[in-house]
């Protein structure tokens, strides 16, 4: 009779949200769900989102479209969140899958850090992504793939780091920069000739804006800025003293530089 | 062949609640006070890890007094419930008093059904737009609850305490004034000056002055020695 107790006790004496889930709701979890074999076409798909390192911290950026084949099912669309304070993480692939995972992990990292007192490891939250990314595997191959990009600040080592996950749940550490989603061809191209080392953080808004821009004029699921709306893509930094928000109007500066610089230029391709 | 003795059922509660009262009253005391700036929690606490004050969700603060291990248990539950009635509703639908009412079916269930109650009184906090609408729920042992206004204090010497904060309290008190009148009050049933605290507070304004979702901060030493040494 003790022993049973002691096991559950020890059962229950998890820090981890998503394995509670599992236990107490597994209903909840974004993965348990049964859907026909090839259902790509039944969600919209987010797409491009870069991610760079700059002179003390990382930088995330998304573009505001989502799509449904040749449709555009949202121009507001934000796939780019902050994880907890000290993180970030954007999400290409599936809009309604993409979503759920990131409120999961939002709760995931806010649940650890009320049970244990302490914040995750950057490393420890790079980890707990890779395995719920694993665990939307069965939906990946029905065509709902969800592909994240992970940047934070890793206060141990006191710099800015970017992991990269395929949809088996492969944790890749980035350097330097990366993008994903289907414009992240383009913008990989922007970004090699438009980032070097020691960015200023405003600098680095501007080249992720700009490689946004680049992915927009050659995909057409990449929706770029966007002056009659009103409508800039989602630029977070993480530094040391936690994430924040390109605010609107900073945005609106970068994007009509670009558009003015670009117009003076005008070049076809 | 024994038989067992009869015990009224009278006996056998006030046995338990006897048991528990023992338990709680070694321990020593947590005042929570509501204030202009938000909600201060201070308790007694000698150790600087194992909390007696820890954050349930975005308003929502827990208190204890009684044994670490099965107060540690029903915060942990607290959380659990909180966050899973969070990620399945929304933010704003994890309430006190929700989680209140939770605690007090548990501690109840526990008190009748267990071989022995729980040694704990909880106090759960949530911090609302102003002092009025500011909720204190305490809750004892047996289950049950009690929606008090302004302050709780719970633990060895609870009245004691409370009559020297009831004399200071005020709906206008920052969060430097509530902290120095609950360690003032704490020191009233101690002999040693130097007490150590664990202080954290509900700001009532973190979404304005933070940014922060999260009203729950804790206080650290540093911070903590200015707020009780500088001037008011």
């Amino acid at each position: 009779m003790n022993d049973f107790l002691a096991e559950r006790v020890a059962a229950q004496a998890t820090s981890s949200f998503t394995e509670h889930l599992a236990a107490a709701r597994p209903e909840l979890l974004p993965s348990n769900r049964v859907l026909p074999t090839d259902a790509s076409h039944l969600a919209p798909h987010g797409t491009t989102v870069v991610a760079m390192s700059f002179a003390g911290g990382v930088l995330m950026a998304g573009d505001r479209r989502a799509t449904m084949g040749s449709m555009i099912a949202s121009r507001h669309i934000e796939k780019v969140f902050p994880a907890d304070q000290y993180s970030v993480l954007g999400i290409a692939g599936t809009a309604g899958l993409a979503v759920d995972i990131v409120r999961l992990f939002q709760v995931e990292l806010e649940h650890y850090e009320k049970i244990e007192g302490t914040l995750l490891s950057l490393e420890g939250k790079a980890t707990r992504l890779g395995a719920m990314i694993r665990s939307n595997l069965g939906l990946a191959l029905q065509g709902l793939a969800v592909v994240p990009l992970f940047a934070g600040f890793d206060l141990e080592q006191s710099m800015g780091r970017l992991f990269s996950y395929d949809v088996t749940g492969g944790r890749y550490e980035e350097l330097e920069h990366h993008s994903v989603g289907s414009g992240s061809v383009f913008a990989r191209g922007a970004l090699k000739k438009l980032w070097r080392p020691g960015l200023s953080e405003a600098e680095a808004v501007r080249v992720g804006v700009e490689a946004l821009f680049d992915a927009a004029d050659d995909d057409s699921a990449t929706g770029g800025p966007d002056p009659v709306r009103q409508l800039w893509p989602v630029v977070y930094t993480v530094t040391r003293t936690g994430h924040r928000r390109a605010p609107e109007h900073e945005l609106a500066r970068v994007a009509g530089d670009i558009f003015e610089q670009r117009s003076i230029a005008g070049r076809e391709a | 062949m024994t038989q067992q003795f009869y015990v009224s059922p009278e006996q056998i509660m006030k046995d338990r609640a006897d048991f528990a009262r023992k338990g709680i009253a070694r321990g020593r005391s947590v005042a929570v006070l509501s204030c202009r700036d938000g909600i201060a929690l201070v308790a007694e606490n000698p150790s600087p890890s194992l909390h007696k004050i820890g954050e349930i969700y975005d308003k929502i603060a827990f208190a204890a007094v009684g044994k670490y291990n099965e107060f540690e248990s029903l915060r942990q539950a607290g959380v659990r419930y909180a966050d899973v009635r969070g990620y399945s509703y929304d933010r704003v639908d994890v309430t006190g008093r929700g989680l209140a009412s939770v605690y007090a079916q548990s501690l109840g269930a526990v008190f009748t059904a267990e071989q022995k109650p729980f040694e704990v009184e909880l106090t759960v906090a949530e911090v609302g737009h102003d002092v009025g609408s500011d909720h204190l729920f305490r809750l004892t042992f047996d289950g049950s609850i009690a929606d008090e206004r302004r302050f709780v204090v719970m633990g060895g010497a609870a009245e004691r305490v409370a009559e020297a904060v009831i004399d200071g309290w005020s709906a206008e008190a920052s969060f430097a004034e509530a902290i120095q009148l609950a360690a003032k009050a704490l020191r009233e049933d101690r002999t040693e000056t130097q007490l150590s605290l664990e202080v954290a507070v509900l700001d009532r304004n973190s979404e304005t002055e933070r940014g922060a979702r999260r009203a729950f901060r804790r206080i650290g030493p540093d911070e903590l020695h200015e707020l009780l040494t500088g001037p008011i």
